[in-house]
C-alpha cells in the first residue's frame, strides 16, 4: 500500500489533510483586495470627505461634519441637478421598458426571417456611450445634421436640439433610450421565451384572445423580468454621465446638467462637495437594490 | 491488497446519527455487500473508508493502518459511484487515464494501461466518445475501468447497478463476481438490493438506522436471521411475522416471542392457523396466497399451477417446526 | 400571404429602420466624402465610397494610439476578471472556511456600490499612488467583480459532488480538480462572463476620462470626444469615429452574441 507509512513500530500518518481556510484566504485575496481598495474604502472615504468644505484651490479644507451634507444637499445647485436627474429618469425609464417590451413581443412571432429582426433589435447593446453619442451628434447636427435637412425639406424651420433648454435634456434622453434599447430587448426577450407554451396554449382553449393571453399570463409571469429591466434601466439613469459630457456639457443652463456630471465637475476642484453628492447617488442606487431585491425575494417565497 | 475495519465508528451530521458504534472487519480478497434500506447510513460507511467524510468518533484501518486524516488519494482505493461520476468534458480514455495523470505515470505506461482496463471491459472501440454518447450500460463500465485502471488494494462501490435495467443488472452482477476473482482484491459492496448482496457476496453486513444488525454469508443470513429487521428485510416476498399467540396452532407454546415463516414454509391444508383467503396473485412462475389470520397478514408461496384456494376461501395454514424463526417479543432478537 | 402577415412584417421592418437609422446614417456617412453629407436624401444610398473620413479620424483624433490604449486596457481588465472571479467563485463553491455567508454578502455587497459613487475616493487615491495617467489607473480598480463571481459560483454549483469525490479518490487535490473538472465544465459561463466583461471595459467612459489626460494612456473611447463638438462642420469624422470604436464590439458579437445574452439575461430571468 502506498500510504501509511510504519515507522518503528508507531503508526505514522502521511497526506494528513489539511484545513481548507487558508486556501480560502489565497482564494478571495485578490478579489478581497481590489473590493476593499476600490470600493469599501472609497466608499467610506467618500462619506467622510462629505463632512469636510473644500478650500478654494481644491484642497480639503476643514472639517465640518455631518452638518456639512445638510449644506451642500440644500444647496441651489445640487437640487437643481437632481431635479434634472429625475426628470430625465422619467423621460428615459417608461419609455425605454415599453419600447423593450414593445419590440421584444414583436421579436417573438414566429416568422420566416425573425432572426435578422432580432439581431437589429438587439444591435444598440454593441454601442458604448461615446459611439452612441457620436451618432446620435451626426443626426442632431443643427445645420447638416439629417434630422434637420429632413425636417428642412418638409418645409419645417432647423430644430437646435442640443443648445435649446427645451430639447436638450429630450435629445439627450432620446439617445440614452436608444442605447439601452439594445439591453431592454435582450432582458425582455429572454423573459418571454421562459413563458411555458403550454400555459398560453391553454389560455388559448379556455378562449382568451391574444390581448387576453398576453395580459393575464404572459404579463405576470414577465413581471420579475420586468422589474429586473425597470431597476437597471433607473439606475443607468442615476449614472448617465457620457451622454451629457459628449453631447451637451451640462447646458445649455444647466439644463441637461445630470447628478454625475455635477459630481464630474466638482471632483478635483471641490471634492469634499463631490463626495456628498456620491453619497446621495449611492444611497439611491442601493435603494433602488434592495427594492428588487425585496420583491424578488417577496415573490419566491410566495409566488408560484 | 488489504483488509478494511471499522473500529466502534460513530459519524454524526448534526443531530442526524448516520452511523452507529459500527465495529465491522472486512477480510482481504473479501466481497463484503452493505446492505440496508435507504437512508440506513451504507454510503456513509462507505464513504468514511475513502476519506469523503471522517468519523465522529472510532477509528479506520485499511491493512494495518488506521487513516484517520488521510486524503482519499493516499488511501490506494478506488470508488464507483452509482451516477458513475465520469467527467462529461473527458473522452473515455482521458476518464480512464485521468487517475494515472495524477499519479505521474508515464505516458507510455499510461497509454498500456488504459488499454489494458479498457479491454478487460470492452472498451476497446469506444475510448475517443464522450459519456454523453455511451449507453447506460457502457459508461458503467467506464466507471468501472477508471476504478481499476490503477490496480487499487480496495474496491469501492455505491449502487452501481441501480441505474442498469433489469437485464443488464443480471448480467454485469456476473461479470463483477468474475472480476473480484480475477483481480483478486478486496470489495466493499453497498446496495439495497438484496438480490446483488444474495448473489455477490462472500459475506453480507445487513444494516438498519445506522447500526449493524448481521454480518454473515449470504445463506447464513437468510437461514438464520439475527433479528426480525434482518428476517423481513431478506427474502421476497418477505417473511411473515406473527405474535406467539396466534401461531399457537403450530406448536409455539410462549407468549413472549413473535415467530417469522417464510411464504415457502407455510403450507395450505387441514390443520393449523385458519385464515381467511383475500387476494391471490400470480406471477406467471409461481402464485402469492395473500391470508389474513386474527388481523395479521400471511403470504404463502404455492405453485403456478394445480389447485389453490381462491378469494374468500377458509383455509389452514401448517408449517415444519424447524422452519418457524422465534424472536423476543420486544428487542426482535433472534431466541431460536 | 395574408394581410395579417404582410402588417406583422410592415411593423417589424419599420422599427428595424427606425433603431438601425442611427448606427446606418454614421456608417454611411463615414464612407462618403464631406460633400455628399449636405445632400439629403441621397445621403442615405452611398455612393463614390471614400476611406478618406476614417483616415482623417485616425489622424485628428489619434484613434491609432488610443485603439492600442484600449486593447492593453481592455485585454487586462477582462484576463483579471476572469481570473480572480473563477478563483474567488471556487473558494465559494468548493472549500469550507468559517464565515463564508458574510464574505459571500459583502462580495454581493460591492454590486449596490456604483463606480460612479467612489470616484471621488479613488481619484485621491490614484492620485496617491501616482497612477494618474498609467495603465494602473485604468486597470487595477477593475481586476475584480462580484457579478463574475457570482455567475461562476452558480456554475460551479451546478458540478455534481460525486466529481468533486472522483476527482479526490482519481488524486487531485482542490486546483487539479479546478483546473481538470471545474473549469472545463464552467465554460459557458465562464465565456458569457468573459463576453460581458470585454463590452464594458472596451466601452467605459467616466473613469478614464477623470484619470488620464495624455495620448499615451487615453481609450479610444475618450478620443472620441475630440472629435464631437455639436457644431462641427464636418460630420464624416465623427461618424468614421465612431465605426472605428464600435468596430471590435461589432465583431465581439457577429461571433459571441450567444455568450453576451447569457451574461446579460442571468440576472434577470433567475432571480
Ligand atoms: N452530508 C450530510 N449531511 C447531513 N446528513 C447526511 C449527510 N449525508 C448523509 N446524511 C444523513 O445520514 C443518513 C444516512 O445517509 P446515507 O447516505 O449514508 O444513507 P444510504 O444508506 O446510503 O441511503 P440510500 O440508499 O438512500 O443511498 C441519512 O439520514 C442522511 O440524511
Ligand atoms: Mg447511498
Amino acid at each position: 500500500m502506498a500510504v501509511p507509512v510504519q515507522a518503528g513500530g508507531a503508526e505514522v500518518v502521511v497526506g494528513r489533510r489539511k484545513r481548507e481556510w487558508p486556501l480560502a484566504v489565497i482564494l478571495l485575496l485578490p478579489s478581497a483586495v481590489v473590493f476593499g481598495l476600490f470600493v469599501f474604502y472609497p466608499l467610506a472615504r467618500t462619506i467622510q470627505l462629505g463632512m469636510y468644505r473644500s478650500d478654494p484651490f481644491g484642497g480639503l479644507g476643514r472639517y465640518v461634519g455631518p452638518s456639512q451634507y445638510w449644506d451642500v444637499l440644500t444647496s441651489e445647485s445640487f437640487l437643481r441637478s437632481l431635479g434634472v436627474t429625475l426628470k430625465f429618469a422619467a423621460l428615459t425609464v417608461p419609455t425605454g421598458l415599453g419600447l423593450g417590451l414593445g419590440l421584444a413581443v414583436l421579436g417573438h412571432q414566429q416568422l420566416r426571417g425573425i432572426g435578422v429582426y432580432r439581431t437589429i433589435f438587439s444591435s444598440t447593446v454593441a454601442t458604448s456611450v461615446a459611439v452612441a453619442s457620436l451618432m446620435w451628434l451626426t443626426l442632431l447636427n443643427p445645420s447638416i445634421g439629417l434630422v434637420n435637412q429632413a425636417l428642412t425639406k418638409l418645409g419645417h424651420e432647423p430644430i437646435i436640439f442640443l443648445q435649446r433648454p427645451g430639447w436638450a435634456l429630450v435629445s439627450v434622453a432620446m439617445a440614452t433610450v436608444w442605447q439601452n434599447l439594445g439591453f431592454t430587448f435582450i432582458v425582455i426577450s429572454a423573459g418571454l421565451q421562459s413563458v411555458p407554451d403550454e400555459l398560453l396554449e391553454s389560455a388559448r382553449i379556455d378562449g382568451a384572445g391574444p390581448w387576453r393571453r398576453f395580459r393575464e399570463v404572459t404579463l405576470p409571469l414577465l413581471s420579475p423580468t420586468l422589474l429586473f429591466a425597470f431597476v437597471v434601466l433607473s439606475i443607468n439613469a442615476f449614472q448617465t454621465f457620457g451622454q451629457v459630457d459628449l453631447l451637451t456639457h451640462g447646458g445649455p443652463l444647466h439644463s441637461t446638467e445630470l447628478l454625475v456630471y455635477h459630481v464630474f465637475q466638482r471632483t478635483s476642484n471641490d471634492p469634499s462637495t463631490a463626495a456628498a453628492e456620491a453619497v446621495v447617488l449611492f444611497g439611491i442606487v442601493l435603494l433602488l437594490t434592495l427594492v428588487q431585491l425585496r420583491v424578488l425575494e417577496r415573490r419566491v417565497h410566495y409566488g408560484d | 491488497m488489504a483488509s478494511v475495519a471499522f473500529e466502534h465508528v460513530t459519524k454524526r451530521f448534526g443531530d442526524v446519527v448516520a452511523v452507529e458504534d459500527l465495529d465491522l472487519h472486512v477480510d482481504d480478497r473479501e466481497f463484503l455487500v452493505l446492505l440496508g434500506p435507504s437512508g440506513c447510513g451504507k454510503s456513509t460507511a462507505l464513504r468514511m473508508i475513502a476519506g469523503l467524510e471522517e468519523p465522529t468518533e472510532g477509528a479506520i484501518r485499511i491493512g494495518e493502518h488506521r487513516v484517520d486524516g488521510v486524503d482519499p488519494k493516499d488511501r490506494d482505493l478506488a470508488m464507483v459511484f452509482q451516477s458513475y461520476a465520469l467527467y462529461p468534458h473527458k473522452s473515455v480514455r482521458q476518464n480512464i487515464e485521468f487517475p494515472l495523470r495524477s499519479r505521474k505515470v508515464p505516458p507510455a505506461e499510461r497509454t498500456q494501461l488504459v488499454q489494458d482496463a479498457a479491454g478487460q471491459l470492452g472498451l476497446s472501440t469506444l475510448l475517443d466518445r464522450k459519456p454523453r454518447e455511451l449507453s447506460g450500460g457502457q459508461r458503467q463500465r467506464v466507471a468501472l475501468a477508471r476504478a481499476i485502471v490503477r490496480r487499487p488494494a480496495v474496491f469501492l462501490m455505491d449502487e452501481p447497478l441501480s441505474n442498469l435495467d433489469a437485464n443488464m443488472r443480471t448480467a454485469t452482477r456476473a461479470e463483477l463476481v468474475e472480476l473480484h476473482q480475477r483481480l483478486g482484491t478486496t470489495f466493499v459492496y453497498v446496495t439495497h438490493d438484496q438480490v446483488e448482496a444474495m448473489t455477490m457476496a462472500t459475506r453480507v453486513a445487513v444494516m438498519s438506522e445506522g447500526s449493524l444488525q448481521q454480518l454473515g454469508v449470504p445463506q447464513e443470513v437468510y437461514d438464520r436471521p439475527a433479528n426480525v429487521f434482518v428476517a423481513q428485510f431478506i427474502g421476497s416476498p418477505p417473511m411473515n411475522v406473527v405474535p406467539g399467540p396466534v401461531a399457537a396452532p403450530l406448536g409455539v407454546g410462549r407468549d413472549d416471542v413473535v415467530v417469522g415463516i417464510r411464504p415457502e414454509h407455510l403450507m395450505i391444508g387441514t390443520a393449523g392457523i385458519s385464515a381467511i383467503v383475500r387476494v391471490v396473485e400470480s406471477l406467471g412462475h409461481e402464485r402469492h396466497v395473500l391470508c389474513e389470520a386474527d388481523g395479521h397478514r400471511l403470504i404463502v408461496r404455492c405453485p403456478a399451477h394445480g389447485d389453490a384456494p381462491v378469494e374468500g376461501d377458509a383455509v389452514h395454514l401448517s408449517a415444519r417446526p424447524e422452519h418457524l424463526h422465534l424472536f423476543d417479543a420486544s428487542s426482535g432478537q433472534r431466541v431460536a | 400571404m395574408a394581410t395579417r402577415t404582410i402588417g406583422r412584417y410592415a411593423l417589424l421592418t419599420f422599427c428595424a429602420v427606425v433603431v438601425f437609422l442611427p448606427i446606418y446614417v454614421a456608417v454611411v456617412i463615414a464612407i462618403q466624402p464631406a460633400a455628399r453629407v449636405v445632400d439629403f436624401p441621397g445621403v442615405l444610398l452611398p455612393k463614390s465610397l471614400t476611406l478618406e473620413p476614417f483616415r482623417n479620424a485616425m489622424r485628428s483624433g489619434n484613434l491609432g494610439r488610443y485603439l492600442v490604449n484600449s486593447g492593453v486596457v481592455t485585454a487586462f481588465i477582462v484576463g483579471g476578471q476572469v481570473i480572480t472571479s473563477i478563483l474567488a467563485a471556487y473558494a465559494f463553491a468548493f472549500v469550507q472556511f468559517p464565515f463564508k455567508r458574510v464574505v459571500f454578502t459583502l462580495f454581493l455587497a460591492t454590486l449596490m456600490v456604483p463606480a460612479e459613487a467612489t470616484i471621488v475616493a479613488n481619484y485621491e487615491t490614484i492620485q496617491h499612488f501616482g497612477w494618474l495617467d498609467s495603465y494602473q489607473a485604468l486597470v487595477m480598480p477593475f481586476l475584480a467583480t462580484a457579478f463574475g463571481t457570482f455567475l461562476i459560483r452558480q456554475a460551479f454549483l451546478g458540478v455534481p459532488q460525486d466529481l468533486r469525490d472522483a476527482s479526490a479518490l482519481d488524486g487531485y487535490g482542490h486546483w487539479g480538480f479546478l483546473r481538470g473538472v471545474a473549469v472545463p465544465l464552467a465554460r459557458p459561463a465562464i465565456a458569457a462572463f468573459t463576453v460581458f466583461s470585454f463590452l464594458l471595459a472596451w466601452n467605459q467612459y467616466l473613469w478614464p476620462l477623470l484619470v488620464t489626460n495624455d495620448d499615451a494612456h487615453r481609450t479610444v473611447q475618450i478620443g472620441l470626444k475630440s472629435l464631437a463638438g455639436a457644431n462641427v462642420a464636418n460630420l464624416n469624422l465623427p461618424a468614421a469615429g465612431a465605426v472605428i470604436a464600435g468596430l471590435p464590439i461589432f465583431f465581439l458579437l457577429l461571433f459571441f452574441q450567444r455568450h453576451l445574452v447569457r451574461g446579460l439575461t442571468s440576472g434577470a430571468v433567475k432571480g
